[in-house]
């Protein structure tokens, strides 16, 4: 009796054992699906807000509350980041030292080109960011990089999302093993838990959208990046990118990792082709 | 320099909208910089908007206003093609000016 009941543990155990060991090979040959993500990704935020037109949860709260949506009409009329957007512009056409200029280091001369930030480098195996690009222009002619998180490159990426405004996301991933684990590396960074408070990206941007933090209304995720750079009256300046991902992490209470590191580039390619088609909005207003 | 402050006035016939923004500082005094020194205060004392050689809008203004700040108001008087003057001066005694058409 016994030696049978140890028997019939055994092979409980034994098939056990070959459950986890199969669930384990599947995540790690788990194939990174792009097209899939964004279509089940873009099917969550129009089930879930049927009202809202696709091309309008680029603006963020704004989209998601009827009042803010007044407000911020008003506010687009005369909106708080003019100030950088001009500076961007004169920064954007005055030469470097050199002679050169920016135009020379983007494609169309770098106007209108902002959907199709992030890229992915075949040559390098990694993402570009337009934040990335610009400084690395910089340095190309002899100059110093600027700060990642506001200040003059927020008025260059201003300038330069202004010029690409109404232009639908247009992020690639070539054929390259490197370019799929690099949009894996971002989902995977968007739904992992971390900080004290123990939130991921998508516990406010995805399950809350809408829903307020404190007096704040959460944006969802879908386009979120297609507002950047943005104005922020809690800031009273203007901010990146990098600036966000950094103060969405220490708000969280983790430590934020360096603007530009390799996991908030991929962060940014995962979460820029998500929102392909969506128009970009940038530079934006927020609270 | 670019002229710190933006206008737009627009008339429907009676009342005239004027919006504005000001690219100021606006420091309190009561702010620490990174090194952890005070940053001394810094904001516009007086705004004033004249139309027709006759102020219609004056604030006198302190630290408590923020960064940048926005303004909107309307009067009656304005036509369209009337020229609007608006200056401020700071603590520090630096003040700048520009006019603009009622549109």
């Amino acid at each position: 009796m016994r030696a049978r009941f140890m028997i019939r543990l055994a092979s409980v155990a034994l098939v056990l054992a070959a459950f986890c060991a199969g669930a384990r090979l599947a995540f790690a040959t788990e194939t990174p699906d792009p097209v899939a993500d964004a279509k089940a990704f873009r099917d969550y935020f129009t089930k879930r807000f049927p009202k809202v037109k696709l091309e309008d949860f680029v603006n963020g709260p704004y989209s998601m509350n009827e009042d803010m949506h007044k407000q911020w009409e008003e506010k687009e009329q005369f909106p708080p980041y003019e100030f950088a957007l001009e500076a961007g512009k004169e920064m954007f056409s005055k030469p470097f030292k050199n002679g050169k200029t920016y135009a020379d280091c983007f494609a169309d001369g770098g106007i209108g080109v902002r959907q199709n930030y992030p890229t992915f480098d075949e040559k390098e195996g990694k993402v570009i960011t337009l934040e990335l690009a610009l400084n690395r222009c910089r340095q190309a002619n002899g100059e110093a990089p600027y700060s990642y998180v506001k200040d003059e490159m927020a008025s260059l990426t201003a300038y330069m999302a202004f010029t690409s405004r109404g232009k639908a996301m247009d992020i690639k991933i070539p054929d390259d093993p490197r370019a799929r684990e690099a949009f894996q590396d971002g989902k995977r960074f968007f739904y992992t838990r971390r900080g004290q408070l123990n939130f991921s990206c998508a516990t406010c941007h995805v399950q809350s959208p809408g829903e307020r933090i404190r007096a704040e209304v959460l944006a969802p995720a879908l386009g979120i990046l297609n507002a950047m750079p943005i104005y922020r009256s809690e800031w009273s300046g203007m901010g990146t990118t990098s600036r966000r991902f950094t103060s969405c992490n220490s708000q969280v209470r983790s430590v934020p990792l360096e603007p530009q590191s390799d996991e908030y580039r991929n962060l940014e390619y995962y979460l820029s082709y998500v929102s392909n088609g969506l128009p970009i909005s940038g530079p934006g207003a927020r609270p | 320099m670019a002229s710190t402050i933006r206008v737009r006035a627009t008339s429907n016939g009676d009342i005239t909208e004027v919006q504005a923004l000001i690219q100021h500082p606006m420091d309190t005094g009561f702010v620490k910089d990174a090194k952890g020194e005070i940053i001394p205060p810094h904001f516009i004392q007086q705004l004033t908007f004249e139309h027709d050689g006759k102020p219609v809008f004056v604030a006198d203004w302190g630290a408590a206003v923020s960064k940048d700040p926005y303004v909107k108001f309307s009067f009656k008087g304005g036509k369209k093609g009337d020229e609007l003057k608006i200056g401020w001066i700071d603590n520090k005694g630096a003040t700048d000016a520009t006019s603009a058409k009622i549109q």
